[in-house]
């Protein structure tokens, strides 16, 4: 296995007395997009800010491409482009002067600058407006401006601190679509609270609460997560709630109106087809049929709901 | 760093800020520029026959090298005020941090930038009385001396104004203090006048202005501006550096 492009181990921050993230490990590889998940002050930015050598951590270490960002702070820089929250821009500059500016403090030298900036403002699709002012700009521009200041420099790793937050719907999707086309050359870290975000975009996620990592895995693994075990049926002349939970493999029957029912069962043993074939024999008149998805909204609680219960038994 | 001192003066060139504040100094010290002149042709006849009787450098230029070290106090807080402070505030900061630049390099590029603007205001400022040389013989070793002076005076006043530019978020509260500080090392001397504290007046920024602006060059005069410069820039990394771990 190859090694990680960036690696943080046991990062921890205090603010005050207030532990803001615990221990936290991140691993990032080429080629990857990795979702940071998490409520709003779960740590999130707070991470990414070390992440990009804004803020120190108070204890752990993080390493990029080799350098390790506290003693080799310019070397390990080198390898990162970071979007904060708030996109850091000069809104007296027109595009390409700010971009040009990014190109240099990153130290481009000045031979490729010009070819760098212009390779930027066509793939972030800053071409119209490459002479206009940043402050006259759109929002959804602006966080064009943003991202593209973070990849001028075509960096190892991109680390986007939720970069769709306060767009409208259309804005958002041109910077997924945008985020997409960079994750094909770059390795991107992406914090978001929105969770189809993830599941559009990202390889794999790790979701914390309370600064402490709650969930680390595929996002597939997520999308099992999200399984359920049960099946929401209506039926217009339906029988008795025994006679549902006499079905093999059914564990319990709920009713959720006079004609809708919840069965849940055994993972094991899906009774959907015995229910089928019951229906039709004893003419229940069944209209609809479907397994319930938990949304990964539910998920979501349900792994800090989880998080928290156990702390709790800890405590 | 050369990077972040150009970008810090065109920056400082595309506000309407820096060219108001070059126009109206202009004014005010052209305004004053006449009024020594005026003066000087008064007293032009009467002194004129004592021997070793000031010139007209004596009374024209240094006195308005003087008023212009007055108004470089008013005006710094304002230029300064903006440098660390309002990055903060436009949440702009970031990007230099998370670019490959050292906190050293970002505060001597901004200090740099800085002083390159008040370099072309007392530049503009000798040009005044330059301009006489047309009708008349200068000297000018003591303009020379005078600029020079102020050149001292106004690098010190931009390190620490942008080193109180690094402790807030708040230009305004950047330019308040600055203000406060230069006119205190300004005038602490003045405690001093009565009494042998020769602490007091090392600490003024006025007491080792007034000789370079008489041509007496002393290297503890340099040494003292040097100081100041090389302290508050020291304080301002330190204080970048340190906002990392707080």
């Amino acid at each position: 296995m190859t090694s990680p492009l960036l690696s943080a181990k046991s990062l921890s921050r205090f603010y005050g007395p207030q532990r803001a993230v615990n221990k936290l490990d991140f691993e990032i590889y080429k080629g990857e997009v990795l979702g940071f998940l998490g409520p709003n002050g779960a740590g999130k930015s707070t991470s990414m800010k070390m992440l990009s050598g804004n803020l120190a951590p108070n204890e752990g270490e993080i390493t990029i491409n080799g350098y390790d960002l506290l003693s080799q702070p310019k070397q390990a820089k080198a390898h990162i482009g970071y979007l904060p929250e708030q996109p850091p821009l000069y809104k007296e500059l027109s595009v390409i002067e700010f971009l040009s500016f990014c190109a240099r403090i990153n130290q481009i030298p000045s031979a490729k600058r010009k070819q760098a900036v212009e390779t930027t403002i066509e793939r972030c699709g800053l071409g119209n407006v490459r002479k206009r002012l940043i402050s006259h700009l759109s929002k959804g521009y602006q966080q064009r401006v943003g991202i593209a200041q973070a990849i001028v420099h075509t960096p190892a790793v991109i680390i986007l601190d939720e970069p769709t937050s306060g767009l409208d719907p259309i804005q958002i999707r041109e910077i997924r679509q945008l985020i997409k086309d960079i994750a094909q050359e770059h390795s991107v870290i992406l914090s978001t609270h929105i969770l189809p975000e993830v599941q559009m975009l990202c390889d794999r996620v790790k979701i914390i609460n309370q600064g402490t990592l709650v969930f680390n895995d595929t996002t597939q693994a997520l999308q099992q997560q999200m399984q359920s075990s049960s099946l929401l049926v209506t039926l217009e002349s339906p029988p008795t709630l025994t006679t549902l939970e006499q079905i093999n493999g059914v564990t319990l029957v709920t009713a959720l109106s006079n004609t809708r029912f919840k069965i849940h069962y055994q993972p094991e043993q899906n009774p959907t087809q015995m229910i089928l074939e019951a229906a039709i024999a004893q003419q229940w008149q069944l209209t609809s049929l479907s397994p319930e998805q938990h949304s990964l909204e539910d998920v979501f609680m349900n792994i800090i709901q989880q998080e928290t219960e156990q702390l709790g038994e800890q405590a | 760093m050369f990077t972040i001192a150009r970008h810090e003066l065109y920056r400082l060139f595309l506000s309407p800020l820096a060219w108001l504040i070059l126009a109206l100094s202009q004014l005010i010290l052209a305004y004053l520029f006449l009024t020594h002149i005026d003066y000087f042709m008064q007293v032009q006849g009467k002194i004129s026959a004592i021997p070793g009787a000031p010139g007209v450098t004596e009374l024209v230029a240094l006195p308005l090298f003087n008023n212009a070290a007055t108004i470089l106090l008013l005006l710094t807080p304002l230029i300064t005020m903006r440098l660390i402070a309002e990055e903060r505030r436009n949440d702009s900061f970031p990007l230099l941090l998370s670019a490959p630049l050292s906190a050293t390099q970002i505060v001597l590029g901004k200090y740099f930038g800085t002083l390159g603007f008040f370099l072309m205001l007392v530049g503009l400022i000798a040009c005044m009385p330059l301009s006489l040389s047309t009708g008349t013989t200068l000297d000018l070793t003591a303009i020379a001396s005078g600029v020079f002076g102020l050149t001292l005076l106004v690098a010190s006043f931009t390190a620490i104004g942008l080193f109180l530019s690094s402790l807030t978020k708040q230009p305004t509260i950047a330019a308040i203090s600055t203000f406060s500080t230069l006119f205190f090392l300004w005038i602490i001397d003045w405690a001093g006048n009565t009494g042998e504290s020769t602490l007091l007046s090392w600490l003024s920024l006025l007491s080792h202005f007034q000789p370079i602006l008489q041509g007496d060059i002393h290297s503890k005069d340099i040494a003292y501006y040097g100081i100041v410069i090389l302290f508050f820039l020291t304080l301002t990394i330190h204080r970048i550096n340190a906002q990392r771990l707080s």
